[in-house]
């Protein structure tokens, strides 16, 4: 029952609001407001999914990234007490600017002049039963490989941020 | 129910979208002084990309579509793994030096 | 007359037991007048979004009467009895006294996220309820991923707290929201755990989907996973801050936490937020654990909404009963709780129902012969691993403790000699 007009409108909101709180995080003076709005960046990009159809990645998109990543930089913050909190540039901003809007200037060019094979397809259907036969077939050893990933991921940070304690106890 | 989406939202605009936050997310991780603003733009590079290839598996031919969701599904547990890793890693770093200044960070030895 | 006005109202399209008739009849009226897609999609959308702020709404003034007036009888004592008869005012009294106090702002705290964490502490449990199945076709987002929504949303609480806290500009008010985001995030991992147990008895993440396997199969998922409903009972009790767990609020120990410095009305949305977040966590228990709005063929009689409001109020009810009889723990305990008991017993709860339902699918056996056996299987191996683990991890049960007192040394004339080791006088 939806009409087309809802979700184009969808669209054009969540990704306006999205990009402007990506500037938002660029040119913000305070590193916490900068980092509130990157988790708000991260529901933007959750609404575009979405809109692309993609409903499994966008739930695990707001309960990984704006659930966690962003409690994580925000505790990160809060255990840099002395370091600079006022969101500055380096001196070389000038050609980061230039070089991030050469590469925009590409992805666009490219965007616009490849033609590229489109389907008449439809909306999935819910994604979630066919991702999970995708992960235990097909994607099996990826899939185990993230986990070694992610368990290597958590017992070196657990080691990079221990306290040295000689005759530490077991 | 003939599908509406492809006939108002072109492939270019929802690819532009991904260009547009990824060029923003390379202006930060190159022009930030802070340690965590430069992990701030890898994330939204990373966002970016996902935006990018689920855009591919909803609008393009493909033998099976799915696949751009599993990848997307990867990239967003490998970019968790990578922020929790870089941000032990600038916390120790802080311990030693008391900044995570990148301008200030830049003699190898201790 | 009135028999004859009943007839009417059940024979006519309107009929309680199903309010999905109601807004379906409202949308037939209107595609009848001609009206486009999106207006009929709209107004159902906004019918049962309306329904569930309502519910919300009325739920967040009764339960502050309950919730005083019952931890207060169990507690022996009276509770609130002046404002109204029993007491029924003193939610109104409530909102009176927090809508007229001065709303203060410390001048250095940051004003944006000042004012927008109690709203984002409030938003996310009212927006969880639209994917809550009501009755038999009144879900408002039948999600197919419902489970995850819930999980996801729950999430976003932890941010809210950190803006609380951070932009009071207090040092005490950062500090104890600092520990309350390390007990949310820590207990996360047994909620999803305990939640995975269910969807894979299930095979479905979607709510609807739940409670209609329990309608299939005639068993409440209760019965079957007894220990999963313990350890989301006491997980989500820590999410949901509180006693045993609500160092956040603990006004002996942090003054107020992370809501030290908000006053009036923005005090009066934290409160609101914790019994709505109280309200939806008991309605997911009821939903997934309970059997939502199906009890037994009951929802042919009494509609379906009804049984659900009263399997809430009945799960909200355990909730206070936990409150009013437990003392607080500290946040090392909290901690250690989480990690040390909730996780494993969650991992092995995983493992046990995997087990299952291969076993379930792999063999033939006919649901009849296997919902039995893992009933009772699955009760007494949770009963075994709660004593397991309390026989190895807990600290000694002593009756009469033998830790050294005081007066045992100084020779007191009056006081009879007490041998060491016994019982102290």
């Amino acid at each position: 029952m939806i009409d087309d007009t809802g979700i184009t409108v969808a669209f054009y909101v969540l990704a306006a609001t999205t990009v402007i709180c990506a500037l938002m995080v660029a040119f913000v003076r305070e590193l916490i407001q900068a980092v509130l709005f990157l988790a708000l960046s991260f529901v933007g990009v959750a609404g575009i999914y979405v809109v692309l159809s993609a409903d499994f990645v966008a739930v695990v998109q707001v309960l990984i990234y704006a659930g966690a990543v962003a409690v994580l930089m925000t505790f990160a913050v809060m255990l840099t007490p002395a370091a600079d909190r006022h969101n500055s540039e380096t001196p070389f901003w000038g050609p980061a600017a230039v070089l991030a809007g050469l590469v925009l200037a590409v992805i666009v060019f490219v965007a616009y002049d490849t033609s590229w094979r489109l389907t008449g397809r439809e909306a999935f259907p819910a994604t979630a039963a066919s991702l999970g036969e995708a992960f235990l077939k097909p994607y099996v050893v990826p899939f185990e490989v993230a986990s070694v990933l992610l368990m290597t991921a958590m017992i070196g940070a657990i080691v990079l941020t221990k306290d040295e304690e000689d005759g530490a106890d077991a | 129910m003939p599908d509406l989406l492809l006939a108002h939202v072109p492939l270019e605009h929802v690819l532009t979208l991904g260009g547009l936050l990824f060029a923003i997310g390379l202006y930060l991780a190159l022009a930030k002084r802070n340690a965590i603003g430069i992990l701030m733009g890898v994330e939204i590079m990373l966002n970016a990309v996902n935006v990018t290839l689920l855009a591919f598996s909803r609008y393009v031919v493909s033998p099976r579509p799915l696949d751009g969701h599993v990848f997307a599904v990867f990239v967003i547990t490998v970019a968790a793994a990578e922020a929790a890793v870089a941000l032990a890693l600038a916390v120790a770093v802080y311990k030693h030096r008391d900044t995570v200044n990148i301008d200030e960070i830049d003699l190898l030895r201790w | 007359m009135p028999l004859a006005l009943l007839s009417i109202i059940t024979r006519h399209w309107y009929d309680i037991r199903d309010l999905s008739n109601l807004s379906g009849a409202i949308e037939d009226r209107i595609a009848d007048a001609g009206g486009p897609d999106w207006l009929i999609y709209v107004v159902s959308a906004l019918l049962g979004a309306g329904g569930i702020v309502a519910f919300i709404g009325g739920v967040a003034i009764i339960n502050i009467w309950v919730e005083r007036r019952v931890v207060g009888r169990m507690q022996s004592r009276l509770g609130p009895n002046r404002a109204g008869p029993f007491g029924l005012l003193q939610p109104v009294a409530d909102a009176i006294k927090l809508m007229q106090k001065e709303v203060l702002q410390p001048r250095t705290a940051s004003g944006l996220i000042f004012t927008a964490a109690p709203i984002m502490f409030t938003v996310p449990g009212i927006f969880l309820m639209a994917v809550l199945p009501w009755g038999r076709n009144m879900v408002l987002a039948d999600l197919d991923v419902g489970m995850l929504f819930l999980l996801a949303a729950s999430s976003l609480g932890a941010l809210a707290v950190f803006m609380a806290g951070y932009s009071s500009n207090n040092k005490y008010a950062l500090f104890g929201s600092m520990r309350v985001i390390a007990m949310l995030v820590s207990y996360e991992i047994p909620i999803v755990l305990a939640l995975l147990g269910v969807v894979l008895f299930t095979g479905t993440m979607s709510l609807n989907g739940i409670v209609l396997f329990q309608e299939q199969y005639r068993v409440p998922i209760v019965m079957l996973q007894p220990l999963a409903f313990l350890i989301y009972f006491f997980a989500v009790s820590a999410e949901l801050n509180r006693t045993p767990a609500d160092i956040a609020e603990a006004e002996s120990e942090i003054v107020g936490g992370y809501h030290t410095e908000y006053s009036g009305m923005k005090f009066g949305l934290f409160y609101a937020a914790e019994l709505i977040n109280a309200v939806v966590a008991s309605a997911i228990i009821s939903t997934l654990f309970l059997g939502g709005w199906w009890l037994y063929k009951l929802d042919e009689l009494v509609p379906g909404w009804m049984i659900y409001i009263g399997k809430i109020y009945g799960v909200y009810f355990l909730f206070i009963w936990t409150r009013g009889t437990l003392p607080r723990f500290r946040i090392d305990q909290l901690l250690a709780f989480a990690w040390k008991w909730l996780t494993p017993m969650a991992i092995l709860n995983i493992v046990l129902v995997a087990a299952e339902v291969l076993i379930w699918e792999e063999s033939g056996w006919s649901a009849g012969l296997l919902i039995p056996v893992y009933v009772a299987a699955n009760g007494l191996i949770a009963v075994a691993l709660i004593v397991a683990f309390v026989r190895l991890l807990a600290p000694k049960f002593q009756r009469f403790p033998t830790r050294l007192r005081y007066y045992d040394e100084i020779a007191v004339p009056s006081l009879p000699a007490t041998p060491a080791g016994s019982r102290p006088a």
